[in-house]
C-alpha cells in the first residue's frame, strides 16, 4: 500500500480541514499528512472564514457540510464571495442528490462522500489537477 | 501473542463490529504515529460517551425532541462511520429513521410507538457500543 501512495512532497501543497467532528479532524489531518500535504484544522465554517480573514490561504479546502455556527454551504458561499479561489472539496455523509447539488452550487470544485480514505483523497487531488506523478 | 491479536481482530470483523473503514485507519498508522489507531479509537469513545450522555439527558426530560435527538445521532453516526464501527453505525441509522418518522407523525399514539422504538434502539446501540469498546481495548492491549 505504501508504495502505491503518490508522493506530493515536492508540491508544497497546503490544505485546510473544516469539520466539527474530532474523529474526522484527526483522520483527515492524517490522510493529508500521509500525502505530504501540510494542513490546518478548524471546527466550523465560521472559523474557516476567520482564518482566511487573518490572511491565510490554502490550495485545498476539505469542507464538511453539517457544522454548528456556520455550515459548509454557508461557508463555501462566503469564501467565494470573499474572492477565495482555493479548490474546495465538499466531504459529507449526505447522499441525496438534491443535497449534493445544493452543496456543489454553493461553489465547490469537487465532492466526496464520507468516510474519506486515501483513494478518495487521491481522487479529489486528481479531479482538481493537483496530482503529481513522481 | 501475534496470533491472539489476529484472532481478536478477525472476530471483530466476522461478528460485524468493524468494517473495511477500520482497515483504512490502520493503513494510516506508521512509524511517525505508531499508536494512531488507538489514539483515534480513544477519541471516538470519548466523543461518543459525551453524545450518549447528551442523548440520555434529552430522553430523561420526557419530551421527545426528535430534531435534537437526530442531530446528536448524526454526529454519532459520522464518528462511527469514520472509525468503521459497523454495528453502532447501523443502530444510529435506525434511530434516526425512527426520529424522522416520529417527527412527521401526527397521531400521538403512533408517535408514542416511535418513541418506544427510539428507546429500544438506543438501548441496543449502547450495548453494541460497550461491546465494541471492550473488544477494542482487548485488541490494543494484546497488540502491545
Amino acid at each position: 500500500m505504501a508504495g502505491e501512495v503518490p508522493s506530493l512532497a515536492e508540491s508544497k501543497l497546503t490544505a485546510l480541514v473544516v469539520d466539527d467532528n474530532l474523529v474526522n479532524q484527526s483522520m483527515h489531518h492524517k490522510l493529508l499528512d500521509r500525502l505530504g500535504i501540510k494542513n490546518d484544522v478548524v471546527c466550523n465554517g465560521q472559523e474557516a472564514v476567520d482564518v482566511h480573514c487573518s490572511g491565510r490561504n490554502y490550495d485545498l479546502i476539505l469542507m464538511d457540510m453539517d457544522m454548528p455556527v456556520m455550515n459548509g454551504i454557508q461557508a463555501t458561499k462566503k469564501l467565494r464571495e470573499m474572492g477565495i479561489e482555493s479548490k474546495i472539496a465538499g466531504v459529507t455523509t449526505r447522499s441525496k442528490e438534491e443535497e449534493k447539488k445544493e452543496f456543489m452550487e454553493a461553489g465547490l470544485n469537487d465532492f466526496q462522500e464520507k468516510p474519506l480514505t486515501i483513494s478518495k483523497l487521491v481522487s479529489i487531488l486528481h479531479n482538481l489537477d493537483f496530482y503529481v506523478q513522481t | 501473542m501475534q496470533r491472539q491479536v489476529a484472532l481478536i481482530k478477525q472476530s471483530l470483523f466476522d461478528q460485524g463490529y468493524l468494517d473495511e473503514q477500520f482497515v483504512e485507519l490502520e493503513e494510516l498508522q506508521d512509524d511517525a504515529n505508531p499508536n494512531f489507531v488507538e489514539e483515534v479509537a480513544t477519541l471516538y469513545f470519548k466523543d461518543s460517551a459525551r453524545l450518549i450522555s447528551n442523548i440520555e439527558q434529552a430522553l430523561e426530560r420526557g419530551s421527545f425532541d426528535f430534531n435534537r435527538l437526530d442531530n446528536y445521532m448524526h454526529q454519532f453516526k459520522g464518528s462511527s462511520t469514520s472509525i468503521g464501527a459497523s454495528k453502532v453505525k447501523t443502530e444510529c441509522t435506525m434511530f434516526r429513521e425512527y426520529c424522522r418518522v416520529g417527527n412527521a407523525e401526527v397521531f400521538s399514539l403512533f408517535r408514542t410507538c416511535d418513541e418506544c422504538r427510539c428507546l429500544r434502539t438506543f438501548k441496543q446501540l449502547k450495548k453494541e457500543h460497550a461491546t465494541l469498546r471492550k473488544k477494542l481495548e482487548q485488541y490494543f492491549q494484546a497488540s502491545k
